[in-house]
């Protein structure tokens, strides 16, 4: 059946769901970055229903709705088909993430407006939970069985790429306008979520002109489609324990991989390093330009000597290389040592005076820029108390240095470390969506790999920042010691995946 | 190999009921309705927990089944994964 779907034919499959599946994760990403403003818009400080609201949207819709989304859906999928079930996680989406950006602040509407907005992220995580897998499979039914791997790798690439635009639209909006047009309650920051409209309304048109995966409308025709997808995924033995065997041996460690190559790298520079933002972004943004063909070369390559060895030497690298890569980005940052070179100050020093909340005592910040040689700059943040009661000295000032601005040659240092994390993404997310096709048969596939992967990505990779943050608290010293999560949970599934997996490619998905 | 996935098939189940051991106590050591990060909040250990809980559990499954000789030959067919 393979061999009569044309070149044309595959193309438009690929383009079709590839470009919906990046939209999709484009929309649950600007979310993300752009908490701190939505935060402070609908989650105002000081308002304990708003924070129990904004912890639900953050945790709950990676953790919970994913992978619900993916049961539901899943089933969907297997029970009407491929092409109407990603066609509705589109359109639901693109339409939460278009009604976000239209809610009033939390000034307007008062406390209507959290709860709308958690309401939405929950459609969001849910339509997320729905997407990947459909896109996955419906590619990988059309695909030959020599050029699976390479042909589903395009779907692997969208997470990346909805990272890469997301983050591209939110600097280009952010630098053509102040901070306070931006942050503002109408501001910059709605402009993401209204231009996501846009893109999903030619996708939509795009993958309305497709047609059903030809494996699923055999299927069909023949009458052979699955009466219940979620109990004979999860209820019989012969299908859960290779879902199983997908999760631990594959996914869980895929899943902190591609979350620390790409998040918590980011994070870490912006946090633990201190860049300033513009550099923090850009050597993003190179990385993933350099790292995201590799998706396509790890899945073409799958096709030739099987997925398996990929993935698990994309874990070991991991493992191997995190805390050297990392610790790097320390030492190339690291304070002490720039103010040993005598910085130079640079303008006036700016001093800004503000009421202590809930004290009639004052804050008094002085912000100093300095630089050095080799263009490198940063500011010097000293913070003190002014008491209000007379003869009570001032308190000691806190000192903090931010907005680094690394010299030229630390900065593509940076962007070549960081495209050797994301190389390592594209190493263990490049084959995996044809890893889990192969893994199960057409009529509960949708239901089977979507439950696994979005368990190895949303619960293990999301929880690298919360796992990471526990361990900082508990272990003060090593500033590295958050990294032993992901670094822990890689090297778990490198065993289960090395002793128990076959590199063995499945020529036949047709069953 | 099949006699070391059996034997790691223990090892399996016996980690999950250590990491739920782990989550449990790191909620009760961290939870602080005075404190503001997220490791202080009850309601991100409970959603943690609630969802780890299943997995952990699938963990067993998992061992359980190494341990079974379930996992000596991978199917080569969905015929297979019938029976």
């Amino acid at each position: 059946m393979n061999s009569t779907i044309s070149a044309k034919t595959i193309r438009s499959v690929i383009a079709a769901s590839s470009v919906g599946t990046m939209i999709e994760w484009y929309d649950f990403y600007i979310f993300g970055m752009l908490a701190k403003t939505i935060s402070t818009q609908f989650f105002p400080e000081g308002n304990a229903t708003a924070a129990l609201l904004s912890t639900l949207a953050i945790f709950a819709a990676g953790f919970i709705v994913r992978p619900f989304g993916a049961l539901v859906f899943g089933r969907l999928g297997d029970l009407i088909g491929r092409k109407y079930t990603f066609l509705l996680t589109l359109v639901l989406m693109g339409g939460s993430t278009f009604l976000i950006g239209l809610i009033p602040g939390y000034k307007t509407i008062g406390i209507a407006a959290p709860l709308l907005v958690l309401l939405l992220r929950l459609i969001q995580g849910l339509a997320l939970g729905g997407e990947y897998g459909g896109a996955a499979t419906y590619v990988a039914e059309h695909s030959p069985s020599n050029k699976r791997g390479y042909y589903t790798s395009w779907i692997q690439t969208t997470a990346t790429l909805g990272l890469f635009v997301a983050l591209g639209i939110i600097m280009l909006i952010k630098l053509n306008m102040s901070d306070e047009s931006f942050n503002a309650e109408w501001g910059g920051w709605r402009y993401p979520f209204w231009i996501s409209i846009l893109l999903v309304a030619v996708s939509v048109y795009i993958r309305l002109k497709m047609a059903e995966s030809p494996l699923f409308s055999k299927l069909k025709a023949e009458g052979k489609t699955s009466v219940n997808p979620l109990k004979e995924s999860f209820r019989h033995k012969g299908n859960f324990k290779m879902v199983l065997l997908a999760l631990f041996g594959a996914v869980m460690g895929q899943g902190v991989i591609w979350y620390t190559g790409q998040f918590y790298a980011q994070n870490f520079l912006e946090t633990k390093c201190n860049i300033e933002f513009e550099q923090s972004r850009t050597i993003m943004l190179w990385a993933i330009a350099f790292a995201t063909p590799f998706f396509l070369l790890f899945g073409w390559l799958s096709d030739k000597i099987g997925r398996k060895w990929i993935m698990m030497a994309g874990m070991l690298l991991g493992i191997l290389t995190y805390r050297p890569i990392f610790s790097v980005f320390l030492k190339n940052t690291d304070i002490v040592e720039w103010k040993k070179e005598d910085p130079s100050p640079v303008g006036e020093l700016k001093v800004k005076r503000e009421a202590v909340k809930h004290s009639l005592d004052s804050a008094v910040t002085y912000t100093q820029v300095y630089s050095l040689t080799d263009n490198r700059k940063f500011s010097e943040i000293k913070t003190d108390t002014l008491f209000s009661e007379d003869g009570k000295p001032v308190a000691s000032a806190k000192v903090a240095y931010q907005n680094k601005h690394l010299s030229t040659s630390t900065y593509w240092k940076f962007v070549g470390l960081v495209f050797f994390l994301i190389l390592y993404v594209t190493m263990v997310y490049g084959p995996v969506a044809a890893f889990l096709v192969e893994m199960f048969p057409t009529k509960i596939r949708y239901t089977s790999m979507s439950l696994p992967y979005h368990i190895g990505n949303g619960v293990f990779g999301g929880l690298v920042p919360f796992i990471g943050l526990l361990l900082t608290t508990t272990y003060p010293k090593d500033p590295l010691v958050g990294l032993w999560y992901p670094i822990g949970i890689a090297t778990l599934c490198l065993i289960i995946g090395t002793i128990y997996l076959t590199n063995k490619i499945d020529k036949e998905v047709n069953d | 190999m099949n006699a070391v996935k059996k034997i790691l098939g223990i090892v399996w189940l016996l980690l999950a009921p250590v990491v739920i051991y782990f989550l449990v106590s790191g909620a009760i050591t961290h939870i602080d309705p005075a404190g503001k990060k997220d490791i202080n909040n009850p309601i991100i250990w409970v959603i943690i927990i609630a969802i780890f809980t299943p997995i952990a559990i699938g963990l067993m499954i998992f061992g359980w089944y190494a341990f079974k000789g379930e996992y000596d030959h991978l199917p080569e067919s969905s015929m297979e994964l019938e029976n």
